[in-house]
């Protein structure tokens, strides 16, 4: 049987947003379409900007994924930790909606006996390591982060070293924000191959507003063009993963 | 993340005397010291009447699972434990941090990580260790699995006599799938020496930089070519320099099995022994001292041959005057 898809965006960024709708609103629009938002935060020294720090949480938090503050030279191990822990947590949530029904009370991993919670884990990591995983990288071009683009590319590069290792389908999808035109630019579209990146990046050009909001806006609706393709040419309307599946 | 990042805190800094009682069992266990810490857990020393074990605590119900998960196996192979063996899982009502902690108990390694023990005991441990540390993963690697997150951190020596035994199973994942955790120094794919898939020559990748990072005295990180790098820094290193085939052929993942690595290993260590033989030179616990005492033999025979030469010279000026007088 063909499993679901987990559906994430990463978003990558060092600030604060200062145009447009509030990105936590939209992060939310995003869970509620099964979309995990995690998001990154870079920095460069020891500039802890509160109001940057409780907006990337707001987004996290609002989006059902995970946020992580990181010092640009640690960014490689993040990113994919980040996106692995973000996926156990999506699989972990699907099994204990599963539990529930199986149970048919309030039940999560956190009740059953020690002894138990190894089975439902191997249940998730079987999920995990073969589930098929979309994520939309939306990373933020605004001035500051011009110097730190670099080591977003390696960070990236070094993600998909992990991802392309697992057994599951992969496939990522690169925007920017600002974009020349819109609030958000697609760089690449849906691919298998992230090394793609590395020819994208000498041409990002920084500057501009920080549109999270709206940059979020338009990832979301990105992953909603691709199934609706995918819905015509006939392999549509699955939930991000199938609970027959678990 | 911000609230489990100050729960991890407490986790850390639990006062010693603090008393783990788990609900399910009812077992208590008393905490000692903090043993180590990791990103999914913190380790304590602790007594449990008169038993000295380890508890491990963490605020991840999942990862936590995963690792008994493993534990269990591994006690299941034939042929000794092939890391610290798993005694209860609990979990811990706490009102220290007032929230449950999911616990797990565990046999109490008592021994020094990997680099401590070498750089006091000298450098030609590090290749007897590293053989015994091969016989390991061996095992391990005909069971199924990937060790990971292969570290001096995450190795433990152990004795006397002293043997080496593997500590945090958190990245001991299923061959064929992709490595769970790892560390990039130790991490191929972060020297861009090959995937994360895990496979026998994924662990002989980190093997082999255990090898060097506890020989090599000065501070690796990447700096461009990984590869070309890494080989520098062996053949720079007078000792590395004499295992440099072993080394760069695991580094290269040229070696498909941790018997053959041992084997190959084995062979340059003898071979090295055998070089010694031949120059005579006595053998010391101390690298540097030996070098020393080289030099001082040296020198003290280029001083006897001098004296010789000006001796000979003074009593062949003696004689030619004794003829000619």
């Amino acid at each position: 049987m063909r499993k679901g898809t987990l559906r994430q965006i990463l978003l990558i960024t060092d600030g604060c947003s200062n145009h447009g709708e509030d990105p936590a609103a939209m992060a939310a629009l995003a869970r509620e379409q099964g979309i995990t938002v995690n998001v990154i935060g870079v920095l460069d020294q020891d500039t802890i900007d509160e109001n940057g720090q409780r907006e990337i949480e707001a987004i996290a938090a609002a989006g059902g994924g995970m946020s992580q503050v990181v010092y640009a030279r640690q960014l490689s191990q993040t990113v994919q930790m980040v996106t692995r822990q973000a996926m156990t947590q999506t699989l972990q949530g699907l099994v204990n909606r599963e539990l529930k029904q199986i149970f048919g009370s309030d039940v999560s991993l956190e009740d059953l006996p020690p002894d138990k919670r190894g089975q439902v884990m191997e249940v998730v990591d079987e999920l995990g390591e073969t589930a098929a995983l979309d994520v939309l990288i939306l990373i933020d071009t605004s001035g500051s982060m011009k110097t730190k683009l670099p080591t977003v590319k390696e960070a990236l590069v070094d993600l998909s070293l992990s991802l392309n290792a697992r057994m599951g389908e992969n496939r990522f999808s690169v925007f920017i924000f600002p974009g020349k035109r819109q609030h958000a630019e697609k760089m690449i579209d849906w691919t298998p191959r992230i090394e793609e990146l590395s020819t994208i990046f000498p041409k990002l050009a920084s500057g501009g507003l920080t549109p999270t909001g709206p940059a979020l806006r338009e990832a979301i609706a990105h992953f909603d063009r691709k199934r609706s393709l995918r819905s015509w040419i006939g392999n549509g309307d699955e939930p991000y993963i199938e609970e027959s599946s678990l | 993340m911000a609230m489990s990042h100050t729960l991890k805190n407490r986790l850390c800094n639990l006062p010693p005397g603090t008393v783990v009682t788990g609900k399910w069992h009812g077992r208590s266990y008393r905490l000692l010291r903090r043993l180590g810490s990791g990103a999914n857990g913190v380790v304590y020393l602790a007594e449990s009447g008169c038993n000295r074990v380890a508890v491990k605590l963490s605020d991840d119900y999942a990862s936590l699972a995963s690792e008994m998960n493993i534990l269990r196996r591994f006690s299941k192979v034939q042929g000794g434990a092939l890391g610290p063996s798993l005694l209860e899982a609990d979990d811990w009502r706490s009102s220290l941090v007032q929230e449950t902690i999911p616990f797990y108990v565990m046999e109490y390694i008592e021994g020094e990580n990997f680099t401590t023990f070498v750089r006091r005991r000298g450098k030609e441990w590090a290749p007897v260790l590293l053989v015994q540390l091969l016989s390991v993963l061996e095992r391990l690697h005909e069971e199924g699995w990937v060790f990971g997150d292969l570290k001096p951190d995450n190795l433990i020596v152990t004795g006397p006599p002293p043997s080496v035994r593997l500590l945090d199973v958190g990245g001991t994942t299923l061959q064929g799938r992709a490595v769970k955790e790892f560390t990039e120094l130790y991490d191929r794919g972060y020297w861009g020496l090959g995937s994360r898939k895990a496979e026998p020559s994924y662990d002989l990748f980190s093997a082999a930089m255990v090898m060097i990072a506890s020989c090599y005295s000065g501070h690796l990180e990447k700096k461009g070519d990984g590869r070309s790098q890494l080989f520098r820094i062996i053949e720079a290193d007078r000792f590395l320099a004499q295992y440099k085939h072993v080394l760069q052929k695991a580094l290269d993942g040229r070696y498909a099995k941790a018997a053959d690595m041992r084997r190959d290993l084995l062979a340059a260590s003898s071979r090295r022994l055998a070089v010694k033989d031949e120059t005579k030179i006595v053998s010391s616990n101390r690298r540097s001292g030996r070098r020393a005492k080289k030099r001082r033999k040296v020198g003290a025979i280029a001083e006897t041959v001098l004296i010789a030469v000006l001796l000979l010279g003074a009593y062949g000026f003696y004689i030619y005057w004794q003829l000619t007088m």
